[in-house]
Protein backbone atom coordinates (compact mmCIF):
# COMPACT_ATOMS: atom_id res chain seq x y z
CA UNK A 1 0.00 0.00 0.00
CA UNK A 2 1.43 3.55 -0.83
CA UNK A 3 -0.16 7.01 -0.41
CA UNK A 4 -1.59 8.95 -3.69
CA UNK A 5 -1.02 12.22 -4.11
CA UNK A 6 -3.19 15.42 -5.39
CA UNK A 7 -1.90 15.68 -8.86
CA UNK A 8 -3.85 18.74 -9.68
CA UNK A 9 -7.24 20.29 -9.18
CA UNK A 10 -9.65 22.72 -11.22
CA UNK A 11 -12.67 25.12 -10.04
CA UNK A 12 -14.89 26.57 -12.52
CA UNK A 13 -17.91 29.12 -11.92
CA UNK A 14 -21.08 30.12 -14.00
CA UNK A 15 -22.49 33.25 -13.61
CA UNK A 16 -26.40 32.33 -14.35
CA UNK A 17 -28.54 35.12 -13.15
CA UNK A 18 -31.54 33.88 -15.24
CA UNK A 19 -31.49 30.94 -13.91
CA UNK A 20 -31.45 32.78 -10.01
CA UNK A 21 -34.60 33.97 -11.22
CA UNK A 22 -36.45 30.75 -12.65
CA UNK A 23 -34.53 28.00 -11.61
CA UNK A 24 -33.66 28.90 -7.74
CA UNK A 25 -35.96 27.72 -5.32
CA UNK A 26 -36.45 30.10 -3.45
CA UNK A 27 -37.35 32.40 -6.09
CA UNK A 28 -40.09 29.58 -7.24
CA UNK A 29 -41.01 28.72 -3.89
CA UNK A 30 -42.18 32.95 -3.81
CA UNK A 31 -43.44 32.95 -7.20
CA UNK A 32 -46.10 29.75 -5.61
CA UNK A 33 -46.73 31.29 -2.26
CA UNK A 34 -46.35 35.26 -3.35
CA UNK A 35 -46.42 35.49 -6.91
CA UNK A 36 -47.33 39.65 -6.33
CA UNK A 37 -44.02 40.20 -4.08
CA UNK A 38 -41.30 42.77 -3.38
CA UNK A 39 -39.42 40.73 -3.67
CA UNK A 40 -40.06 39.26 -6.88
CA UNK A 41 -40.53 42.21 -8.61
CA UNK A 42 -37.59 43.99 -7.90
CA UNK A 43 -35.14 40.95 -8.29
CA UNK A 44 -34.12 42.13 -11.42
CA UNK A 45 -33.13 44.79 -10.17
CA UNK A 46 -30.66 42.98 -7.96
CA UNK A 47 -28.62 40.72 -10.30
CA UNK A 48 -25.07 41.14 -11.17
CA UNK A 49 -24.23 41.66 -14.42
CA UNK A 50 -21.25 39.43 -15.75
CA UNK A 51 -18.97 41.74 -14.84
CA UNK A 52 -19.57 42.24 -11.52
CA UNK A 53 -19.57 38.96 -11.12
CA UNK A 54 -16.07 38.53 -12.69
CA UNK A 55 -15.09 41.78 -10.70
CA UNK A 56 -15.97 40.20 -7.61
CA UNK A 57 -13.24 39.35 -5.10
CA UNK A 58 -14.08 35.57 -3.96
CA UNK A 59 -15.34 34.42 -7.49
CA UNK A 60 -11.86 35.85 -8.29
CA UNK A 61 -10.00 33.77 -6.01
CA UNK A 62 -11.92 30.65 -6.70
CA UNK A 63 -10.75 30.61 -9.88
CA UNK A 64 -7.48 31.15 -8.56
CA UNK A 65 -6.67 34.86 -10.28
CA UNK A 66 -6.28 35.96 -6.34
CA UNK A 67 -5.24 33.52 -3.25
CA UNK A 68 -6.49 33.23 0.31
CA UNK A 69 -3.95 35.49 1.57
CA UNK A 70 -5.12 38.35 -1.36
CA UNK A 71 -8.69 37.81 0.06
CA UNK A 72 -7.65 37.78 3.87
CA UNK A 73 -5.89 41.18 3.21
CA UNK A 74 -8.89 43.40 2.35
CA UNK A 75 -11.31 43.44 4.92
CA UNK A 76 -14.85 41.97 4.74
CA UNK A 77 -17.18 42.67 3.03
CA UNK A 78 -16.30 42.16 -0.14
CA UNK A 79 -19.11 43.10 -2.34
CA UNK A 80 -18.21 47.32 -2.66
CA UNK A 81 -14.60 45.94 -3.56
CA UNK A 82 -14.33 45.02 -7.44
CA UNK A 83 -11.14 43.71 -8.55
CA UNK A 84 -9.39 46.25 -11.34
CA UNK A 85 -8.28 43.99 -14.06
CA UNK A 86 -10.03 41.53 -13.39
CA UNK A 87 -10.30 38.26 -16.41
CA UNK A 88 -12.59 35.58 -17.16
CA UNK A 89 -10.25 33.13 -17.28
CA UNK A 90 -7.65 31.87 -13.98
CA UNK A 91 -5.09 29.53 -12.82
CA UNK A 92 -7.73 26.88 -11.95
CA UNK A 93 -10.24 27.30 -14.63
CA UNK A 94 -12.81 30.13 -15.86
CA UNK A 95 -16.12 31.90 -15.30
CA UNK A 96 -18.41 31.04 -17.98
CA UNK A 97 -21.33 33.57 -19.01
CA UNK A 98 -24.49 32.26 -18.90
CA UNK A 99 -25.12 32.17 -23.09
CA UNK A 100 -22.14 29.92 -23.51
CA UNK A 101 -23.57 27.59 -20.84
CA UNK A 102 -26.61 27.10 -21.98
CA UNK A 103 -25.00 26.33 -25.37
CA UNK A 104 -23.11 23.80 -23.26
CA UNK A 105 -25.71 22.18 -21.93
CA UNK A 106 -27.07 21.70 -25.23
CA UNK A 107 -24.14 20.10 -26.33
CA UNK A 108 -23.80 17.71 -23.49
CA UNK A 109 -26.90 16.72 -24.58
CA UNK A 110 -27.18 13.37 -25.86
CA UNK A 111 -31.57 12.81 -25.77
CA UNK A 112 -32.15 16.07 -27.63
CA UNK A 113 -33.93 17.49 -24.69
CA UNK A 114 -32.33 20.86 -25.19
CA UNK A 115 -33.77 23.00 -28.00
CA UNK A 116 -32.43 26.42 -28.71
CA UNK A 117 -33.47 28.98 -30.97
CA UNK A 118 -31.76 29.09 -34.75
CA UNK A 119 -30.78 32.59 -33.88
CA UNK A 120 -29.35 32.00 -30.09
CA UNK A 121 -27.67 28.48 -31.50
CA UNK A 122 -25.55 30.95 -34.44
CA UNK A 123 -24.82 33.37 -31.68
CA UNK A 124 -23.08 30.74 -29.16
CA UNK A 125 -21.88 28.99 -31.72
CA UNK A 126 -19.57 31.73 -32.58
CA UNK A 127 -18.92 31.91 -28.83
CA UNK A 128 -18.01 28.57 -28.49
CA UNK A 129 -15.91 28.21 -31.38
CA UNK A 130 -13.30 30.51 -29.46
CA UNK A 131 -13.22 28.32 -26.76
CA UNK A 132 -10.11 27.04 -26.00
CA UNK A 133 -11.25 23.86 -24.70
CA UNK A 134 -14.09 23.26 -26.61
CA UNK A 135 -13.43 21.42 -29.65
CA UNK A 136 -15.14 21.14 -33.44
CA UNK A 137 -16.50 18.16 -32.27
CA UNK A 138 -18.45 19.22 -29.45
CA UNK A 139 -19.53 22.89 -31.20
CA UNK A 140 -20.69 21.14 -34.16
CA UNK A 141 -23.30 19.75 -31.60
CA UNK A 142 -25.23 22.64 -31.48
CA UNK A 143 -26.56 21.99 -34.66
CA UNK A 144 -28.39 24.57 -36.67
CA UNK A 145 -30.88 25.35 -33.82
CA UNK A 146 -35.03 25.01 -33.74
CA UNK A 147 -37.99 27.23 -34.68
CA UNK A 148 -39.65 29.56 -31.99
CA UNK A 149 -42.95 28.41 -33.00
CA UNK A 150 -41.56 25.06 -31.87
CA UNK A 151 -39.94 25.81 -28.55
CA UNK A 152 -42.68 27.85 -27.67
CA UNK A 153 -45.05 24.84 -28.47
CA UNK A 154 -42.89 22.57 -26.14
CA UNK A 155 -43.22 24.89 -23.64
CA UNK A 156 -46.97 25.95 -23.38
CA UNK A 157 -48.22 22.54 -24.08
CA UNK A 158 -45.47 19.65 -23.33
CA UNK A 159 -44.27 21.06 -19.98
CA UNK A 160 -40.91 22.01 -21.36
CA UNK A 161 -38.60 24.14 -18.64
CA UNK A 162 -38.05 27.32 -20.45
CA UNK A 163 -34.18 28.68 -21.08
CA UNK A 164 -33.87 32.57 -20.23
CA UNK A 165 -30.79 34.78 -21.23
CA UNK A 166 -30.91 38.55 -20.58
CA UNK A 167 -34.92 37.65 -19.72
CA UNK A 168 -35.56 36.13 -23.13
CA UNK A 169 -36.70 32.53 -23.89
CA UNK A 170 -34.13 31.38 -25.91
CA UNK A 171 -34.97 27.67 -25.80
CA UNK A 172 -36.04 25.10 -23.40
CA UNK A 173 -35.37 21.59 -21.91
CA UNK A 174 -37.96 18.68 -22.93
CA UNK A 175 -39.00 16.38 -20.40
CA UNK A 176 -38.01 13.04 -21.03
CA UNK A 177 -40.63 10.69 -20.38
CA UNK A 178 -44.51 11.95 -20.58
CA UNK A 179 -45.50 11.04 -17.03
CA UNK A 180 -42.63 9.74 -15.04
CA UNK A 181 -41.64 12.88 -12.41
CA UNK A 182 -38.00 11.96 -12.57
CA UNK A 183 -37.90 12.62 -15.81
CA UNK A 184 -39.59 15.63 -16.32
CA UNK A 185 -38.03 18.83 -17.71
CA UNK A 186 -37.26 20.03 -14.27
CA UNK A 187 -34.94 17.03 -13.26
CA UNK A 188 -33.75 16.89 -16.45
CA UNK A 189 -32.73 20.55 -16.58
CA UNK A 190 -31.07 20.62 -13.47
CA UNK A 191 -28.95 17.52 -14.25
CA UNK A 192 -28.12 19.03 -17.40
CA UNK A 193 -26.93 21.35 -15.43
CA UNK A 194 -24.75 19.97 -13.11
CA UNK A 195 -23.51 17.68 -15.88
CA UNK A 196 -22.78 20.35 -18.30
CA UNK A 197 -20.43 22.34 -15.45
CA UNK A 198 -19.28 19.04 -14.59
CA UNK A 199 -17.73 18.70 -18.09
CA UNK A 200 -16.28 22.16 -17.60
CA UNK A 201 -14.33 21.45 -14.68
CA UNK A 202 -13.26 17.74 -15.89
CA UNK A 203 -11.61 19.70 -19.47
CA UNK A 204 -10.32 22.64 -17.43
CA UNK A 205 -8.01 20.02 -14.93
CA UNK A 206 -7.24 18.24 -18.33
CA UNK A 207 -5.98 20.98 -19.69
CA UNK A 208 -4.15 22.52 -16.49
CA UNK A 209 -2.37 18.96 -15.45
CA UNK A 210 -1.60 18.03 -18.93
CA UNK A 211 -2.59 14.76 -18.22
CA UNK A 212 -3.61 12.32 -21.36
CA UNK A 213 -7.35 11.91 -20.80
CA UNK A 214 -6.61 8.09 -21.45
CA UNK A 215 -4.48 7.38 -18.60
CA UNK A 216 -7.43 8.55 -16.03
CA UNK A 217 -9.07 4.99 -15.19
CA UNK A 218 -11.85 6.05 -13.27
CA UNK A 219 -14.05 9.15 -12.29
CA UNK A 220 -15.77 9.46 -8.66
CA UNK A 221 -19.22 12.34 -9.31
CA UNK A 222 -19.70 13.63 -6.03
CA UNK A 223 -22.56 16.59 -6.92
CA UNK A 224 -25.65 16.53 -4.50
CA UNK A 225 -28.34 15.72 -7.98
CA UNK A 226 -29.91 12.48 -8.76
CA UNK A 227 -29.94 11.20 -12.45
CA UNK A 228 -32.46 8.01 -12.68
CA UNK A 229 -35.99 6.78 -13.90
CA UNK A 230 -39.28 6.20 -12.00
CA UNK A 231 -37.71 2.54 -11.02
CA UNK A 232 -34.46 4.06 -10.02
CA UNK A 233 -34.49 7.76 -8.79
CA UNK A 234 -30.86 7.92 -8.26
CA UNK A 235 -29.77 5.38 -10.82
CA UNK A 236 -26.37 7.22 -11.37
CA UNK A 237 -23.96 7.38 -13.09
CA UNK A 238 -22.84 11.16 -13.29
CA UNK A 239 -19.30 10.13 -13.52
CA UNK A 240 -19.43 8.18 -16.38
CA UNK A 241 -21.64 10.36 -18.56
CA UNK A 242 -19.03 13.26 -17.65
CA UNK A 243 -16.16 11.22 -18.52
CA UNK A 244 -17.68 10.37 -22.29
CA UNK A 245 -17.90 14.20 -22.53
CA UNK A 246 -14.62 14.91 -21.15
CA UNK A 247 -12.75 12.41 -23.38
CA UNK A 248 -11.70 10.03 -20.89
CA UNK A 249 -12.28 6.84 -22.91
CA UNK A 250 -10.44 4.53 -21.03
CA UNK A 251 -12.49 5.52 -17.55
CA UNK A 252 -15.64 4.07 -15.74
CA UNK A 253 -16.83 5.16 -12.64
CA UNK A 254 -19.48 5.90 -10.43
CA UNK A 255 -21.27 9.00 -8.45
CA UNK A 256 -20.97 9.48 -4.40
CA UNK A 257 -23.28 11.52 -2.61
CA UNK A 258 -23.27 12.38 1.13
CA UNK A 259 -24.65 15.97 0.95
CA UNK A 260 -22.17 18.56 1.02
CA UNK A 261 -19.45 16.14 2.30
CA UNK A 262 -19.27 14.34 -0.85
CA UNK A 263 -16.28 15.71 -2.11
CA UNK A 264 -14.15 14.56 1.03
CA UNK A 265 -15.35 11.33 0.96
CA UNK A 266 -14.47 11.01 -2.65
CA UNK A 267 -11.13 12.60 -1.70
CA UNK A 268 -10.81 9.53 0.54
CA UNK A 269 -12.13 6.90 -1.51
CA UNK A 270 -9.90 8.10 -4.74
CA UNK A 271 -6.71 7.95 -2.33
CA UNK A 272 -7.33 4.63 -1.51
CA UNK A 273 -8.38 3.57 -4.95
CA UNK A 274 -5.02 4.57 -6.09
CA UNK A 275 -3.42 3.89 -2.48
CA UNK A 276 -4.31 0.10 -2.96
CA UNK A 277 -3.19 0.04 -6.69
CA UNK A 278 -6.84 -0.53 -8.11
CA UNK A 279 -6.03 2.64 -10.36
CA UNK A 280 -3.22 4.71 -11.20
CA UNK A 281 -5.45 7.85 -11.67
CA UNK A 282 -9.03 8.81 -10.07
CA UNK A 283 -10.77 11.70 -11.40
CA UNK A 284 -13.10 13.26 -8.48
CA UNK A 285 -15.77 15.58 -9.98
CA UNK A 286 -18.44 18.15 -10.20
CA UNK A 287 -20.92 20.21 -10.96
CA UNK A 288 -23.09 22.56 -9.18
CA UNK A 289 -26.28 23.49 -8.55
CA UNK A 290 -29.44 25.76 -9.81
CA UNK A 291 -31.89 25.25 -6.58
CA UNK A 292 -29.17 26.66 -4.49
CA UNK A 293 -28.90 29.69 -6.86
CA UNK A 294 -30.50 33.20 -5.00
CA UNK A 295 -30.86 30.98 -1.45
CA UNK A 296 -30.61 33.89 0.23
CA UNK A 297 -31.36 36.35 -1.60
CA UNK A 298 -34.08 37.55 0.17
CA UNK A 299 -32.27 38.71 2.81
CA UNK A 300 -29.57 40.06 0.69
CA UNK A 301 -32.13 42.42 -1.36
CA UNK A 302 -33.72 43.35 1.55
CA UNK A 303 -29.91 44.72 2.89
CA UNK A 304 -29.65 46.68 -0.49
CA UNK A 305 -26.96 44.19 -1.41
CA UNK A 306 -27.13 42.26 -5.07
CA UNK A 307 -28.15 38.92 -5.07
CA UNK A 308 -24.54 37.27 -4.52
CA UNK A 309 -25.70 33.72 -5.03
CA UNK A 310 -25.71 34.00 -8.81
CA UNK A 311 -23.03 31.53 -9.82
CA UNK A 312 -23.32 27.63 -10.52
CA UNK A 313 -20.17 26.26 -9.20
CA UNK A 314 -17.73 23.02 -10.42
CA UNK A 315 -14.53 21.34 -9.69
CA UNK A 316 -12.44 18.42 -10.32
CA UNK A 317 -9.50 17.08 -8.57
CA UNK A 318 -6.91 14.66 -10.38
CA UNK A 319 -5.46 11.92 -7.15
CA UNK A 320 -2.52 9.91 -8.57
CA UNK A 321 0.14 7.18 -7.99
CA UNK A 322 2.97 8.79 -5.61
CA UNK A 323 5.26 10.61 -7.89
CA UNK A 324 7.61 11.98 -5.84
CA UNK A 325 6.85 15.36 -5.42
CA UNK A 326 2.64 16.60 -4.96
CA UNK A 327 1.01 16.71 -1.98
CA UNK A 328 0.03 13.19 -0.15
CA UNK A 329 -2.70 11.83 0.89
CA UNK A 330 -2.82 10.09 4.01
CA UNK A 331 -5.08 7.58 4.02
CA UNK A 332 -4.05 6.69 7.53
CA UNK A 333 -5.07 10.06 8.87
CA UNK A 334 -8.96 9.81 7.85
CA UNK A 335 -11.55 11.27 10.64
CA UNK A 336 -15.12 10.35 10.51
CA UNK A 337 -18.29 11.52 12.60
CA UNK A 338 -19.95 7.92 13.30
CA UNK A 339 -23.62 6.87 13.98
CA UNK A 340 -22.30 7.23 18.21
CA UNK A 341 -20.27 10.19 17.05
CA UNK A 342 -23.57 12.73 18.81
CA UNK A 343 -24.12 16.24 17.59
CA UNK A 344 -22.38 17.89 20.58
CA UNK A 345 -19.80 20.47 18.20
CA UNK A 346 -17.43 19.15 20.82
CA UNK A 347 -17.92 15.62 19.75
CA UNK A 348 -18.37 16.68 16.23
CA UNK A 349 -14.99 18.34 16.07
CA UNK A 350 -13.35 15.34 18.22
CA UNK A 351 -14.15 13.27 15.64
CA UNK A 352 -13.39 14.57 12.81
CA UNK A 353 -10.37 16.63 13.63
CA UNK A 354 -8.28 15.10 16.63
CA UNK A 355 -9.36 11.66 16.40
CA UNK A 356 -7.06 10.87 12.64
CA UNK A 357 -4.42 13.59 14.70
CA UNK A 358 -4.43 11.51 17.67
CA UNK A 359 -3.73 8.28 15.00
CA UNK A 360 -0.80 9.88 13.38
CA UNK A 361 0.62 11.16 17.24
CA UNK A 362 -0.05 15.11 16.14
CA UNK A 363 -1.50 18.57 17.72
CA UNK A 364 -3.89 20.70 17.12
CA UNK A 365 -1.48 23.20 15.77
CA UNK A 366 0.77 20.62 13.95
CA UNK A 367 -1.85 21.03 10.92
CA UNK A 368 -0.92 24.49 9.50
CA UNK A 369 -4.40 25.26 7.35
CA UNK A 370 -7.70 23.59 7.81
CA UNK A 371 -10.26 23.96 4.92
CA UNK A 372 -13.56 23.48 6.28
CA UNK A 373 -16.67 24.64 5.16
CA UNK A 374 -15.08 27.94 3.09
CA UNK A 375 -18.26 29.40 2.21
CA UNK A 376 -17.98 33.26 1.79
CA UNK A 377 -19.20 35.13 4.35
CA UNK A 378 -20.61 38.16 2.04
CA UNK A 379 -23.35 36.00 1.50
CA UNK A 380 -24.27 34.30 4.57
CA UNK A 381 -23.36 36.92 6.73
CA UNK A 382 -26.30 39.36 5.56
CA UNK A 383 -28.97 36.11 6.21
CA UNK A 384 -27.50 35.72 9.99
CA UNK A 385 -25.73 32.89 8.89
CA UNK A 386 -22.37 34.36 10.72
CA UNK A 387 -19.39 33.40 9.03
CA UNK A 388 -19.33 29.45 8.79
CA UNK A 389 -15.79 29.06 8.29
CA UNK A 390 -14.61 31.38 11.21
CA UNK A 391 -17.14 29.54 13.28
CA UNK A 392 -15.83 26.20 12.46
CA UNK A 393 -12.20 27.75 13.54
CA UNK A 394 -13.49 28.54 16.81
CA UNK A 395 -14.33 25.08 17.58
CA UNK A 396 -11.74 23.80 16.38
CA UNK A 397 -9.15 26.39 18.44
CA UNK A 398 -11.65 25.69 21.48
CA UNK A 399 -11.07 21.94 21.43
CA UNK A 400 -7.12 22.73 21.24
CA UNK A 401 -7.93 24.84 24.43
CA UNK A 402 -9.15 21.91 25.86
CA UNK A 403 -6.74 19.31 25.22
CA UNK A 404 -3.82 22.03 26.28
CA UNK A 405 -2.55 22.47 23.21
CA UNK A 406 -3.04 26.09 22.69
CA UNK A 407 -4.39 29.13 25.40
CA UNK A 408 -7.58 30.53 25.64
CA UNK A 409 -5.68 33.76 24.77
CA UNK A 410 -4.23 32.33 21.22
CA UNK A 411 -7.91 31.22 19.74
CA UNK A 412 -7.60 34.66 17.75
CA UNK A 413 -3.92 33.85 16.84
CA UNK A 414 -4.80 30.41 16.09
CA UNK A 415 -7.76 31.65 13.63
CA UNK A 416 -5.52 33.88 11.90
CA UNK A 417 -2.83 31.55 11.05
CA UNK A 418 -4.11 28.08 10.86
CA UNK A 419 -7.87 29.61 9.36
CA UNK A 420 -8.83 31.30 6.00
CA UNK A 421 -11.80 33.44 5.08
CA UNK A 422 -14.29 31.75 2.95
CA UNK A 423 -14.53 32.42 -0.83
CA UNK A 424 -16.48 29.66 -2.24
CA UNK A 425 -20.26 30.19 -3.30
CA UNK A 426 -22.86 28.60 -1.12
CA UNK A 427 -23.51 25.72 -3.80
CA UNK A 428 -23.57 23.00 -1.05
CA UNK A 429 -21.13 20.08 -1.81
CA UNK A 430 -18.80 23.06 -3.74
CA UNK A 431 -17.61 24.93 -0.68
CA UNK A 432 -17.35 21.98 1.98
CA UNK A 433 -13.35 21.29 2.46
CA UNK A 434 -12.76 21.16 -1.77
CA UNK A 435 -11.97 24.75 -2.76
CA UNK A 436 -8.57 25.07 -0.55
CA UNK A 437 -7.15 21.96 -2.54
CA UNK A 438 -5.81 23.22 -5.78
CA UNK A 439 -3.61 26.45 -3.71
CA UNK A 440 -2.70 23.30 -1.04
CA UNK A 441 -0.73 21.99 -3.72
CA UNK A 442 0.94 24.91 -4.52
CA UNK A 443 1.34 25.67 -0.66
CA UNK A 444 2.56 22.53 0.03
CA UNK A 445 5.16 22.12 -2.77
CA UNK A 446 6.48 25.32 -1.91
CA UNK A 447 6.90 24.18 1.97
CA UNK A 448 4.41 27.23 3.09
CA UNK A 449 2.22 24.69 4.07
CA UNK A 450 3.36 20.89 5.43
CA UNK A 451 -0.42 19.91 6.55
CA UNK A 452 -3.35 20.79 5.49
CA UNK A 453 -6.72 19.15 6.84
CA UNK A 454 -9.70 18.82 4.50
CA UNK A 455 -13.11 18.42 6.14
CA UNK A 456 -16.10 18.22 4.40
CA UNK A 457 -19.34 18.03 6.52
CA UNK A 458 -22.88 16.96 5.12
CA UNK A 459 -26.76 17.75 5.97
CA UNK A 460 -27.98 14.40 5.75
CA UNK A 461 -31.02 15.68 8.04
CA UNK A 462 -32.11 17.44 5.17
CA UNK A 463 -32.94 14.21 2.89
CA UNK A 464 -35.32 12.76 6.19
CA UNK A 465 -33.69 9.86 6.09
CA UNK A 466 -32.04 10.29 9.63
CA UNK A 467 -31.61 12.73 11.84
CA UNK A 468 -27.99 12.53 11.73
CA UNK A 469 -25.43 14.48 10.70
CA UNK A 470 -22.17 13.82 8.79
CA UNK A 471 -18.51 14.73 8.00
CA UNK A 472 -15.03 13.06 7.05
CA UNK A 473 -11.64 14.64 7.00
CA UNK A 474 -8.32 13.67 5.64
CA UNK A 475 -4.64 15.01 5.92
CA UNK A 476 -2.58 16.05 3.27
CA UNK A 477 1.04 16.72 3.62
CA UNK A 478 4.45 17.40 1.60
CA UNK A 479 6.11 14.60 -0.09
CA UNK A 480 9.22 13.60 1.14
CA UNK A 481 10.18 12.06 -2.33
CA UNK A 482 9.97 8.24 -1.26
CA UNK A 483 7.68 6.50 -3.59
CA UNK A 484 6.79 3.43 -1.79
CA UNK A 485 5.99 3.02 1.94
CA UNK A 486 6.23 -0.24 3.92
CA UNK A 487 5.56 -2.14 0.47
CA UNK A 488 8.24 -4.52 1.21
CA UNK A 489 11.69 -4.32 -0.34
CA UNK A 490 12.42 -5.08 -4.65
CA UNK A 491 15.31 -7.17 -5.77
CA UNK A 492 16.72 -4.01 -6.85
CA UNK A 493 17.09 -2.70 -3.74
CA UNK A 494 18.49 -6.01 -2.79
CA UNK A 495 21.08 -6.00 -5.28
CA UNK A 496 21.94 -2.31 -4.42
CA UNK A 497 22.43 -3.15 -0.75
CA UNK A 498 24.46 -6.14 -1.49
CA UNK A 499 26.77 -4.27 -3.70
CA UNK A 500 27.11 -1.38 -0.92
CA UNK A 501 27.88 -4.18 1.77
CA UNK A 502 30.29 -5.76 -0.64
CA UNK A 503 32.04 -2.24 -1.19
CA UNK A 504 32.03 -1.66 2.33
CA UNK A 505 33.89 -4.77 3.19
CA UNK A 506 36.47 -4.11 0.40
CA UNK A 507 36.82 -0.98 1.89
CA UNK A 508 37.28 -2.21 5.24
CA UNK A 509 39.78 -4.88 4.15
CA UNK A 510 42.12 -1.95 1.81
CA UNK A 511 42.41 -0.38 4.84
CA UNK A 512 43.93 -3.36 6.85
CA UNK B 1 -33.57 28.73 39.10
CA UNK B 2 -34.14 27.08 36.02
CA UNK B 3 -35.79 29.21 33.36
CA UNK B 4 -37.47 26.02 32.28
CA UNK B 5 -40.52 24.67 34.61
CA UNK B 6 -43.23 21.88 33.94
CA UNK B 7 -45.18 24.20 31.84
CA UNK B 8 -42.56 25.25 29.31
CA UNK B 9 -42.54 24.29 25.78
CA UNK B 10 -39.75 24.20 23.76
CA UNK B 11 -39.19 24.63 20.28
CA UNK B 12 -35.55 24.18 18.94
CA UNK B 13 -33.92 25.50 15.74
CA UNK B 14 -30.61 24.11 16.03
CA UNK B 15 -27.65 24.94 12.80
CA UNK B 16 -25.42 22.13 11.43
CA UNK B 17 -22.38 24.80 11.91
CA UNK B 18 -23.67 26.29 15.13
CA UNK B 19 -25.18 23.93 17.57
CA UNK B 20 -27.36 20.95 15.99
CA UNK B 21 -30.95 20.71 17.33
CA UNK B 22 -30.08 17.07 18.90
CA UNK B 23 -27.47 18.70 20.75
CA UNK B 24 -29.38 21.72 22.21
CA UNK B 25 -32.31 18.42 23.26
CA UNK B 26 -29.99 16.69 24.95
CA UNK B 27 -29.74 19.89 27.38
CA UNK B 28 -33.16 20.29 27.52
CA UNK B 29 -34.01 16.62 29.03
CA UNK B 30 -32.42 17.87 32.35
CA UNK B 31 -34.96 20.21 32.80
CA UNK B 32 -38.73 19.68 33.57
CA UNK B 33 -39.51 21.36 30.07
CA UNK B 34 -41.32 19.45 27.24
CA UNK B 35 -39.46 19.99 23.78
CA UNK B 36 -42.39 19.86 20.77
CA UNK B 37 -40.26 20.65 17.88
CA UNK B 38 -36.66 20.22 17.54
CA UNK B 39 -35.18 20.48 13.88
CA UNK B 40 -31.69 21.69 12.35
CA UNK B 41 -31.05 24.01 9.92
CA UNK B 42 -28.68 24.18 7.33
CA UNK B 43 -28.14 27.70 5.91
CA UNK B 44 -25.86 26.86 3.31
Amino acid sequence: MSNAVIKGASYILVHAPDMVVHNGTTQTTEKILNSNSEYLKNLRNSLRTYEQAVNYLPNQVYIGNKTPEDLKAIPQPWVDKPVEGATRNGKFGEIMPEDEFIGLMKIVDVFDLVKLSKEFTKIIKTKLSNHPLISDELVSRLKDGEEFNDINKLISEQDAEPLYFDNNIVGCVKRAHDIDQNLSAHVIFENLVSKASAVLAALHLIDKTKINPDDIEYVIECSEEACGDMNQRGGGNFAKAIAEFAGLNNASGSDIRGFCAAPTHALISAASLVGANTFKNVLIVSGGSTAKLGMNGKDHVKKGLPILEDVVGGFAVLVSENDGESPILRNDLVGRHTVGTGSSPQAVITSLVTAPLDRGNLKITDIDKYSVEMQNPDITKPAGAGDVPNANYKMIAALGVKRGELERTQINEFIEKHGMEGWAPTQGHIPSGVPYVGFAIDDIKSGKVKKAMIIGKGSLFLGRMTNLFDGVSIVIENNDGRKEESKGISEEEIRSFVAEAMRDFAAHLLEE
Amino acid sequence: MSIFDENSKVIIIGDRDGIPGPAIEECIKTTPAEVVFSATECFV
